[in-house]
Parts: C-alpha cells; structure tokens; sequence
C-alpha cells in the first residue's frame, strides 16, 4: 500500500496534568471516510481540532500527503472543518457565507461566483442564496456548513459531529446524502461522532477511542463483529458479557466455563492464553436463538425466564433471567405473523448460540 | 387575566407618567417658550397666548428667536464646533475603548470582573472633580509641564489648557466608560467559534477581525457612539473649565442665553434647534438599524 494520505505519529496532547489524547498513531487513507468513535472526554474532539490546527499537539507530529502541520496555521492548512455549532456567519447570506473561504483565495469575482452556485446546487441549496443563516431550518443550516467547507476541495473535511443536531429521520437521509458527495468528490473525511450508528453508517473505517487512546481501529463489521476489548465489545451494540475461564485450549477450538452458565461456551477457534486464564465472553442479543425445546447440545446453551418484551414491529427484545439469576437481553427478527413465534412473560424458554458467535478475550 | 393585563398595563404606565411629567411636559414649555419674545418680567418672556376682550384667544407666534439663530454667526459657529467636537471625540473613544472592551471580553473570567471594576471606578469621584483635577494636570505650571521641565525635555511650558487638546482630553477621559461598556457587552457575546471557522477557510486573524467580530459588534460601536456623542454635543463643564474663551460650545452658549441675557425664548429656540439636530440624524440611523436587527 503507498504512503498513508493522513499520518498521525505518535501525537499526545496534555492540559495541566490531564492528558486528553495519549501517544495516537493512526493512518487514515485517501478518500476514506474515518470515524473517531468515543464517548465524551475521550479526545477524539481534541484529535480533530489538533488536525484543524486549532491546538497543538505537546508531542508527536501530523502529517497530510506527506506535509508536516506543525508550522502550518489553520489559515494555510489544506484542511476545512465543518464545526458541530455549524458556526455560520450569523451577518452574511448563504452564498457569502459560501464564497467566504474562496475570498480568502483571491480568486477572480466569476470563478467564486461559479464554484459557490456549483456546491449550492450541490446540496440542494441553489434556491437559498441570499437567505441568511436564521432564516434556515436545521438541516439545511447543516448542508451550508458542509458547502463552505467543501467549497475550498480540500485535501482533508474534518465533521465534528455532523448529525448531531439533526433529527432522526433527517439524519437518515443525510447520513446518505453525505457519502454521496464524499464518493462523488473524492475528498478524505474525518468525522468525529459519539454515536455508533453514524459511524457504523457513515464509515469505511471507524477508531474506537476510549480515555485519550485508540483501542481499536476496523472496518464497521470488524469492529462490531470482533471487538478487541471488552470496552469495544460493551461501547459498541449491545451485548451480554460473562466472566469466565478458560478450561480447554486447543488449536482449533476453546472452551471457557462461566459460573453464570449452566454449560460451558464453546468457540470455534483457538487462542493465545495461559492456561485457565480469566476471560471475558461477549454475546450479542441477535446471535442468541430462542427456543422452548432443549437445544441436545452440551455447550453453547442457557435457560431463563422471561422477565421482559418489547415488541419493536421489525424485531422483539426479550430481557431473560438465567436459573442462575444473571439477566441477558435477546433480540428476535420477526419473520413471521404466527403467534407461537412470539414469547410470553414468565415463560421458560432455552437460550442457545452458534460456536462461531461468541467473542473471547483475555483479562 | 384581566389582573395580568391589570399588572402589565401598571408596569408600562410607571416610566410612561414619569416620562410624561418629567420630559414630555418640560419639553412642550421649552418649545412653546422658544416661540415667544423676551420681556422684563417674570417669567422673562411675553405669553404665548391673551384673552382679548376677554372673548378672543390670540396666539402670538413668533418665529423671530429661529431666525435669529440662523442668521447669527455666534450660534451656527457654536453648532459646528461642537458636533467636530462631539465627532471627533467620539472617533477617539472608540479607536481607545474598542480595544480595551476587545481585551476585557477575552480576559480570563477571574480577571473580567475586576478589570470592569476599574473602568467603574472613576464614576465613584465626582465628575466635577475629575475635571478640575485634569485642570491640575495640565496647566503651564501643573504635574505634566513640571515634569517634563525638570526631566529637561522642554524649557517652557506647553499651553494645554483652553485649547481644543484640553477639551478633547475631558471628554474622551470623562465619556470613555460609556463607550467601552455596551462594546463590552456585545464583544463579550461571541461566539469564538466563528473565528476559528474564518481561520479554517483561510483567513488571518486580521481579516478575521474586519469580516466577522467588526460587523458583529457594529451594534455595540453604535450604541457606544450614541451614549458619548450625543451628550458631548451638548457638553457644558468641560469646555468651560478646560476649554477655549474664543469659541463656545453649544451648552455654554445655551447657559449664557439663559442666566448672563435672561433672554428665555431664544435659549429655547437654541434648545429646540439642538434637539432636532441630534433627534433625525439619530431616528433615520435607528430605523436603519433596527431593520438590519430585526432578523437577529
């Protein structure tokens, strides 16, 4: 693979003695959409101003295209952002908020005058010109937001939440109309959001970060499917973790015996551990299958009560209560309109899993 | 409800009465006062209106007072000279003010309150007082020419006082507050991200300033401007004491109509004149405003 468009090297940053990014390194590709994945506080926001220019990093260095930022102002930066706040100019119209950045260019009257008409109709704004930014609804304060900042192509757009301000049923549709734009040109996204949703939606790679540090960096599948840690295992999805140990260890297979489960889980592949080390195991609700018949098998398989339903019309989530007292949450599609598909409250029902679904780490 | 209306109506009626009792009725004495003529009597002036007969009302209007203001030198100079003097001083408490009120809105918040405290601080003196004691700064053998006689840098003393210099001083020194508060309070407002949004589409702080924070505080400039040009216009303690004897202010000119001549109605006419050339200039630029504001 050539040189990664956007380095990270190493970067830290520190207020007093609180350390809101910690030793990140991370490659970002040209023409990807990268999402930096956290709760608040955990510096993705810092990250993304550090990329602005905005702050600078107390050690490590950035690069883009293989330019280092760090004399570079966020004025000669090749880098726009498209702020949380939107922070539009409250003063000017749309079509000069627009043409602001291209002015800083000192490009000629006509040519800024093409390029702000061109992204305009871009985001579907051509009719709202000369509207000032009060005069807007919400998303189509947000679509100005983002036609300023990709006005100036550049190398880098950096999103700070970018949806975040949106209602649902306009962040759907938006979600998708910003990978439109982004295919269609090319720019590198970087987009920093605190829900999983928009990023799953939005990304071609997301970096989870958790208190100044990335813990994991994947594709969306990666991420969901095989977390790295029990933080990125619980942070992302919902999911129903046990503490176990592990009990046998082979090349092809584990096995891990949980005090919460009336038989062991059994995975079907191997891994590095010492032996009988702790473990964590993470189920996600949709991989368990109901069923009121014992499932005949020896691993891989639980009873309960249920305790709870909500039925959500695509799908119902089931709130169970094992023998052994631990609660456990199972999603079911609705596949069908026949009511013994459907579980009451209070009945007994069998949990079981596939040997190829459970997530298995160490500590 | 009918209470609530009962309770809003009072609220509004409180400042109308006073408004009405304390300026609207002056006012109209003053304006009826500048259309009569000056008589030994008391009060000094002839009545507006007689009973003739007892069965007629005459109403004597005399338009003399206005036209005496217009033709005489004396008044159209002194109008002049103090809307310059109002200008001028005006330009220098902002370009003064404007960075003070900057700097105090992006102070660290410790550090606001107590930097507001001294632009306060003065207003604890008399007003007075503060102008007799620019007097002891300035005069040929006051604080500033002794020092620098004795440091060696001049050998005579520089003439200060009653000089155009002296006045601007005053009124910059004693009207600064009234500029940097509401400049204060409108710079204090932004929102800092719009700067870092200028930054990031590529403009230098300088431009940043010129296109974003100027225009967003023009508010603020206006009202600053407002609260110290319109009562320099009128401006009566500093001329006097720190200013020229050859060239009056308006107010100056208005006391000496007033108590040295007793002449009543044409202290009005000047008053009246004054008003109107402070109030359109001042309506037509609100009205501009306001419909610039509306959307905000």
């Amino acid at each position: 693979m050539a040189n990664p468009y956007v380095r990270i090297d190493r970067v830290s940053k520190r207020y007093g003695d609180a350390l809101a990014v910690n030793n990140v390194s991370l490659d970002i590709n040209q023409g990807e959409i990268f999402c930096l994945l956290g709760g608040s506080g955990c510096g993705k926001t810092t990250l993304l101003r550090m990329l602005a220019g905005f702050e600078a990093p107390s050690s490590g260095a950035l690069y883009i295209d293989g330019e280092n930022l760090a004399d570079i102002p966020p004025y000669e930066r090749p880098v726009n952002m498209m702020f949380q706040s939107y922070a539009l100019f409250p003063h000017m119209s749309v079509a000069a908020n627009v043409a602001f950045g291209l002015e800083q260019e000192r490009l000629a009257r006509n040519e800024i005058d093409r390029r702000v008409a061109e992204i305009l109709e871009m985001v579907k704004l051509g009719d709202y010109a000369k509207r000032k930014p009060h005069q807007l609804s919400g998303g189509q304060r947000q679509r100005v937001a983002l036609a300023r900042a990709l006005v100036k192509r550049p190398k880098l757009l950096l999103l700070d939440e970018p949806l975040g301000a949106l209602d649902r049923k306009l962040r759907e549709h938006t979600q998708f109309e910003l990978i439109s734009i982004q295919e269609r040109l090319g720019v590198t996204f970087v987009v920093v959001t605190h829900d999983q949703e928009e990023a799953m939606t939005l990304a071609t790679r997301i970096g989870v970060m958790n208190r100044g540090e990335i813990v994991q960096v994947g594709t969306p599948r990666e991420i969901y499917e095989f977390p790295a840690t029990r933080f990125v295992a619980d942070f992302i999805g919902s999911v129903n973790l046990f503490e176990g140990r592990l009990s046998e260890d082979e090349p092809e297979y584990v096995r891990i015996s949980c005090a919460q489960l009336p038989a062991p889980v059994y995975i079907d592949h191997g891994m590095s551990a010492p032996p009988a080390a702790d473990c964590w195991v993470a189920i996600r609700p949709e991989k368990i299958e109901l069923s009121r018949t014992a499932p005949g098998t020896a691993d891989n398989w639980a009873h309960g009560v249920v305790q709870d339903v909500a039925y959500l019309g695509d799908m119902s989530v089931y709130l169970l209560r094992l023998d052994g007292g631990r609660e456990v949450r199972v999603t079911q599609a609705n596949r069908t309109r026949k009511p013994e598909e459907q579980f009451k409250w209070d009945e007994a029902v069998y949990l079981s899993w596939d040997a190829a679904s459970p997530v298995v780490g160490v500590g | 409800m009918r209470v609530r209306n009962l309770g809003r109506r009072l609220v509004v009626a409180v400042p109308m009465v006073w408004l009405l009792l304390f300026f609207l009725v002056p006012f109209i004495l003053v304006f009826g006062i500048s259309f009569s003529q000056a008589q030994l009597s008391i009060p000094p002036f002839a009545p507006l209106w007689e009973w003739v007969d007892h069965r007629v009302l005459a109403l004597r209007v005399h338009l003399a007072n206005y036209h005496f203001l217009a033709t005489d030198a004396l008044y159209i100079s002194s109008y002049l000279y103090s809307l310059k003097v109002a200008a001028i001083s005006t330009v220098f408490c902002l370009l003064l003010g404007y960075p003070m009120a900057y700097g105090i809105a992006r102070a660290a918040p410790t550090a606001r309150s107590l930097l507001l405290m001294l632009v306060i601080l003065p207003f604890w003196t008399s007003f007075l007082l503060r102008v007799y004691a620019w007097i002891g700064l300035l005069k040929n053998n006051g604080v500033i020419n002794n020092v620098l006689m004795s440091l060696g840098v001049i050998h005579q003393p520089i003439v200060m006082m009653q000089t155009d210099f002296a006045v601007y001083i005053g009124i910059v020194y004693s009207y600064l507050p009234f500029m940097i508060l509401p400049l204060y309070a409108n710079l204090e407002k932004h929102d800092r991200t719009l700067l870092e949004a200028a930054a990031d589409l590529g403009a230098r702080p300088w431009k940043s300033f010129l296109r974003i924070t100027l225009p967003l505080s023009m508010p603020g400039i206006i009202a600053g401007a407002l609260l110290v040009f319109i009562p320099a216009v009128g401006e009566y303690v500093i001329p006097s004491l720190l200013g020229r004897s050859d060239q009056l202010m308006i107010g100056r000119v208005l006391s000496d109509e007033f108590f040295e001549n007793r002449d009543w109605p044409v202290a009005s006419a000047v008053a009246i004149a004054m008003l109107l050339l402070l109030v359109v200039p001042i309506v037509i630029f609100q009205r501009h405003q306001g419909r610039e504001l509306v959307h905000k």
